[in-house]
């Protein structure tokens, strides 16, 4: 144990490497999953009937399996139904749909506790339907998701490590390699943690500030963080 | 005569089979404030819900200006932006400063510059007395300020009519004098109006005519000498006699 420093040391430069490929799975697995997610989120709540099917189908699905099982299906299931990524776009694929649903659920949850009201009060001034969802709903539930969705950022980071698999060379892809020819597994599995952990702790730091940085002032948050 | 800004004729609702009011008729003229009183549950809301047509009425016809609104195919949003709506419990847009809740249906709706938007929305605001609170957020503002907002917000519309549903339920007693005084300088300035409320002082001196409505029912209607001093049926003066007795007369005294 006492040899995690020493190999962090000696792998710092492929360890950052892979942090970057880390950082990078997150950031676009998130951005893709909002953006799916938001999207799934008003499907379900102002769709009509065959959209709010769709949605719950998706969403009951990424919910509802394995995130390796996805993975799996997307890099050597596809490829049968001549559909072929490579193993980044596989990577990036997997964790943004699989992010979608969850982060349509955390902004379905903040949309529905905005409530009627605030769309009763937008349509009585003249603004259609999707004025009062894009100007007056969307504003106010994006602030109120912060907190319950703070968790999904945390959690993709730690699932990215599963790309490994199918040979993506992130930080858990390089303490494995560092493992292998160190013959130290506890000394290079407990370095990628300390990694892992730093990174955690920045992006809390970071969630914390955009909570406080997007307050409404006099306006009490109704969900908590958990 | 005139030809009347709101005329509602045979308008019916009903969920299923409870019968929230049934044919109902009401003319609103120019420049009148008609007020509407009644025990609560017997559809005063859903009513002006169904004005502004956020709720469909079952059957019935309502015209606006002499335009039949609840004609098929009409337009909503067109609709709403001249019938001004002020709700019990305030409904400001939570996210939004008291400047930027009146402004929005300006910029967004008429599409004004914001330049042209943002004078205009102060204008209101200051119609209703609250310049200074321009850049408070709704959370940072009492209720009485907040329903003062809300009617500014809704008289940024130039409405033709405005609908207010128990726009002083909800506030605390020391609260209620300030929204019902811009109400009455409202009606001073000829503003059309129709009001839900259980403020009976101020139906006595502002009202042209007290609509009395029970179980879904025009009981009875007249002017507020008629309906105060007297009714027709023995159930107004109960009701009246009640409701006078719970809520005060504080307003007309003040």
């Amino acid at each position: 144990m006492g040899d995690t420093f020493t190999i962090l040391r000696r792998f710092l430069p492929e360890f950052l490497k892979g942090t970057a490929v880390t950082l990078e799975l997150t950031a676009v697995g998130l951005a893709l999953g909002f953006l799916l997610g938001l999207i799934l989120a008003l499907m379900r709540t102002y769709g009509p009937r065959w959209q709010r099917v769709i949605a719950i189908g998706f969403i009951e699905f990424f919910r509802g399996t394995p995130l390796l099982v996805q993975l799996f299906l997307i890099y050597y299931g596809l490829p049968s139904l001549g559909l072929t990524f490579d193993q980044k776009t596989s990577a990036y694929l997997a964790l943004g749909l699989n992010s979608a649903a969850y982060q349509a659920e955390y902004l379905r949850g903040a949309i529905q506790s905005i409530g009627d009201s605030q769309m009763t009060a937008g349509r009585s001034i003249g603004l259609t339907r999707w004025q009062t969802i894009w100007h007056i709903i969307l504003p106010q539930a994006l602030r109120l998701v912060i907190p319950a969705w703070s968790n999904e950022p945390i959690s993709l980071l730690k699932t990215t490590a599963v790309v490994f698999l199918i040979a993506v060379q992130d930080l858990m892809a390089r303490g494995k390699r560092a493992a292998t020819i160190t013959y130290n597994p506890i000394g290079s599995y407990l370095a990628i943690a300390i990694i892992y952990l730093i990174i955690v702790f920045v992006v809390n730091a970071l969630l914390k500030w955009l909570e406080r940085k997007t307050r409404i002032p006099g306006f009490e948050m109704e969900t908590e963080r958990p | 005569m005139a030809e009347p800004i709101l005329d509602i004729k045979g308008l019916t609702k009903a969920y299923g089979n409870n019968v929230v009011f049934h044919d109902i008729d009401i003319t609103v003229n120019e420049g009148d404030t008609v007020v509407i009183i009644g025990p609560s549950g017997t559809g005063k809301s859903t009513l002006l819900r169904c004005i502004n047509l956020l709720t469909k009425a079952n059957a019935g016809q309502i015209w606006l200006d002499g335009d039949e609104i609840t004609a098929h195919g009409h337009n909503e949003d067109e609709v709403r932006q001249h019938v001004g709506m002020v709700f019990q419990n305030f409904l400001l847009f939570n996210h939004l400063t008291a400047l930027d809740n009146v402004k929005i249906g300006l910029s967004k709706v008429k599409k004004l510059p914001n330049e042209v938007a943002e004078e205009k929305a102060m204008q209101e605001l200051s119609r209703v007395g609250l310049v200074d609170r321009a850049a408070h957020y709704p959370g940072q503002l009492s209720g009485g300020q907040q329903q003062r907002v809300a009617i500014a917000r809704a008289l940024a519309m130039d409405p033709r009519i405005m609908l207010f549903d128990e726009p002083t339920s909800a506030l605390d007693p020391e609260l209620i004098g300030e929204v019902l005084e811009v109400m009455r300088n409202l009606a001073r300035e000829g503003m059309t109006m129709l009001v839900v409320t259980h403020e009976m002082g101020f139906a006595r001196e502002v009202a042209n005519r007290i609509i009395f409505l029970e179980n879904g029912n025009i009981v009875e209607e007249g002017s507020p000498d008629e309906m105060f001093n007297r009714p027709k049926y023995e159930r107004t003066r109960s009701f009246l006699w009640k409701i006078s007795e719970l809520y005060g007369d504080m307003e007309s005294e003040a």
